[in-house]
């Protein structure tokens, strides 16, 4: 069974950690992956650094750049990857944006993450209509999962035809904005969780974009499976280095 | 063989919507309404009238004799630089004003490169007392200055785009940030014939009123609607596809592009797509795009802060792709002695990116009875620095 599958059956709010690989150094990703999984994080989101990361913010934005000038690339990474699985045994997802994996090829990209062991993939600019049209059977034959997004402004109807579709998990983004932009929970998120709630939908639900702390994280998940974390955790690497990861995530959970 | 957009927002291979789900519900809304309000007859009357009245339209279609004499053939030059605000951008700004209001947005965003697309967003929202923010590269508002200052007097925030290669590409990328951070109230005025679908054929359609009157304005002057080719120069693509749009099926006209070159098409230092770019995904729809092997974007250059995008529009990527258009690129060189050209010859300084459409005669010989169109996209007030300098004036 997938892991993504297998761990969203555990009894427990899960934390999920997104980080660009590459970044603060070219061949931090392992070890982070590593120390991430030590520490008891649940699941991690891989990001594939690209040039013009729309839907981020400055943070992310910086992160990408620094790892592309730092000579990420996609063979790069899988090559930083072939191992992993020896030593970590929680889901991995990559996260990046389509024509990275358009140029590898989506058939050798998504071959090439099943042999490593990656469980799925979160493609912010590939739309759901394409994904079916084009890329499913694909992703099917190579067990890896396509995890959606979901927005405060999205209609309940494509809400639910996002859910069909989905296996695994809805990424639930907290608020309208790119990333690293939120300041916090108010009433407009509380609205959006219970209309959510609702719906029952058959995929459990995890947020992300502007969880932060163990406060905002505590807030994400009171009604849904998880919380994720990614600008917050790129600027504490910024600033500790990798050193500072299991501090980091103890100060979350 | 068809060069319109079909029913899924694709020419041939090219366009589609890749956006991120923030995206969907604005694009889609525009999507679902864009034909409906276009066909509107409330919506034409008033479109129509601001084009005749506000922007002066129809724009002349001035035979250049002295430019045919030289290059022994016919040469029209469609006078969109006589426009207000003096580039063609304007025909597609006041249509999408007019449809942000239909669909009941206050607030404009734009992103601009050479600064007429800014200059005519910032124009129309004076217009109708909108709120506008323009974003631009840090390095276009200094090669820009004349366009900013036009922007700033007409009551538009222009914010400088700092990441990348600070240029129109990035610009772009922070006005689609900022219309992901406001679904609600903001309209995105894309410039060019580029974005997710339902851009580039709405921009087209705003457009089309160039070739819609070529014919017209041709058939008096020839006694026949078509000529025997129509050129444009090409960044993303606007200018192009509304020279083009009425001819793509006239199967007798040919339809020539000219992209800029940079310091050479393979100096490193070039923004000609066709011949560098690979198929890919960049704001938000499938086309040639200059790129590494790993998909991430390449930066292009031009003297020409109009030309400096490193894709093209979807239309244009599928005629390229089909042999419909010829492809012809131009050096920053060409471009500015053949702007300087036709300033001795006709009277007219043209903007560096129309200057570029006229080095085609530099690279393409034409017989004594072809008649030629040109699309004279903008005039060369903003580039006045540019030339001076070049040229030591």
């Amino acid at each position: 069974m997938n892991r993504i599958k297998q761990k969203i059956q555990e009894d427990k709010k899960l934390l999920s950690i997104y980080f660009s690989a590459g970044f603060p150094t070219l061949n931090d990703t392992f070890t982070i992956i590593q120390d991430l999984e030590k520490n008891g994080v649940d699941f991690i989101e891989i990001g594939l650094p690209f040039s013009d990361p729309l839907a981020d913010g400055p943070t992310i934005q910086e992160s990408s750049t620094i790892a592309l000038k730092n000579g990420m690339t996609t063979e790069t990474l899988f090559s930083q990857l072939k191992d992993i699985r020896k030593t970590v045994h929680i889901p991995l997802i990559i996260m990046g944006y389509f024509n990275p994996m358009l140029q590898y090829g989506v058939e050798a990209f998504c071959a090439t993450c099943a042999e490593i062991g990656i469980d799925g993939l979160i493609i912010p600019d590939l739309p759901l209509d394409v994904f079916e049209r084009e890329y499913k059977a694909i992703f099917e034959k190579h067990g890896l999962l396509n995890i959606f997004l979901i927005t405060p402004q999205t209609s309940d109807e494509r809400i639910k035809q996002i859910d069909a579709a989905s296996d695994g998990f809805i990424y639930m983004v907290s608020s309208a904005g790119v990333t690293g932009s939120q300041s916090g929970f108010g009433n407009t998120q509380e609205d959006y969780f219970s209309r959510i709630k609702k719906m029952n939908l058959k995929n459990p639900q995890v947020v992300g974009f502007g969880i932060k702390d163990a406060e905002t994280f505590k807030q994400a998940t009171k009604s849904t499976k998880g919380a994720i974390i990614g600008s917050a955790f790129i600027k504490h690497l910024h600033k500790e280095g990798i050193k500072g990861i299991s501090g980091f995530i103890k100060s979350v959970r | 063989m068809n060069y319109n957009v079909d029913e899924k927002g694709y020419y041939g291979d090219f366009g589609g919507a890749f956006i991120p789900e923030m995206l969907y519900p604005n694009v889609e809304n525009l999507r679902q309404n864009y034909l409906k309000i276009m066909r509107e007859p409330s919506f034409i009357e008033e479109f129509n009238q601001l084009l005749k009245d506000y922007v002066g339209r129809p724009s002349p279609l001035y035979f250049a004799k002295r430019l045919s004499k030289k290059y022994n053939t016919k040469i029209y030059l469609k006078r969109e630089d006589l426009n207000h605000t003096g580039a063609h951008k304007v025909n597609n700004t006041i249509g999408q004003i007019l449809m942000a209001k239909r669909l009941g947005k206050k607030r404009i965003i734009a992103e601009t490169g050479a600064g007429q697309h800014g200059v005519a967003t910032a124009t129309v929202c004076a217009l109708m007392g909108m709120e506008c923010i323009v974003y631009m590269g840090e390095i276009d508002i200094a090669r820009q200055a004349p366009n900013v200052a036009r922007m700033k007097m007409l009551g538009a925030e222009v914010r400088p785009a700092l990441s990348g290669s600070r240029t129109l590409k990035d610009a772009t990328n922070e006005a689609i940030r900022d219309w992901i951070n406001n679904p609600v109230d903001t309209h995105y005025i894309i410039g060019s014939a580029i974005g997710p679908h339902p851009y580039p054929d709405m921009v087209t359609r705003f457009q089309s009123v160039i070739s819609e009157e070529i014919k017209k304005q041709l058939k008096e002057k020839e006694g026949k609607e078509n000529p025997n080719y129509v050129i444009a120069c090409i960044g993303g693509g606007s200018n192009a596809a509304g020279t083009y749009y009425h001819f793509l099926h006239e199967e007798e006209v040919g339809i020539i592009a000219v992209e800029a070159a940079g310091k050479g098409v393979h100096s490193g230092e070039s923004a000609a797509t066709s011949a560098l770019g690979k198929e890919g995904v960049i704001h938000g729809c499938k086309t040639l795009l200059m790129q590494t092997k790993d998909g991430q974007i390449t930066e292009p250059y031009s003297i020409s802060a109009g030309l400096d995008y490193p894709g093209v529009g979807p239309m244009h990527s599928h005629l390229y792709k089909t042999g419909r258009a010829e492809f012809y690129s131009a050096t920053d060189d060409e471009a500015m002695q053949s702007g300087l050209e036709l300033t001795k010859l006709e009277g007219i300084i043209p903007a560096i990116e129309s200057s570029h459409a006229l080095a085609i005669f530099k690279h393409k010989t034409f017989t004594p009875e072809d008649v030629v169109v040109l699309c004279l996209s903008g005039r060369g007030d903003k580039d006045l620095d540019n030339y001076i300098k070049y040229f030591n004036l």
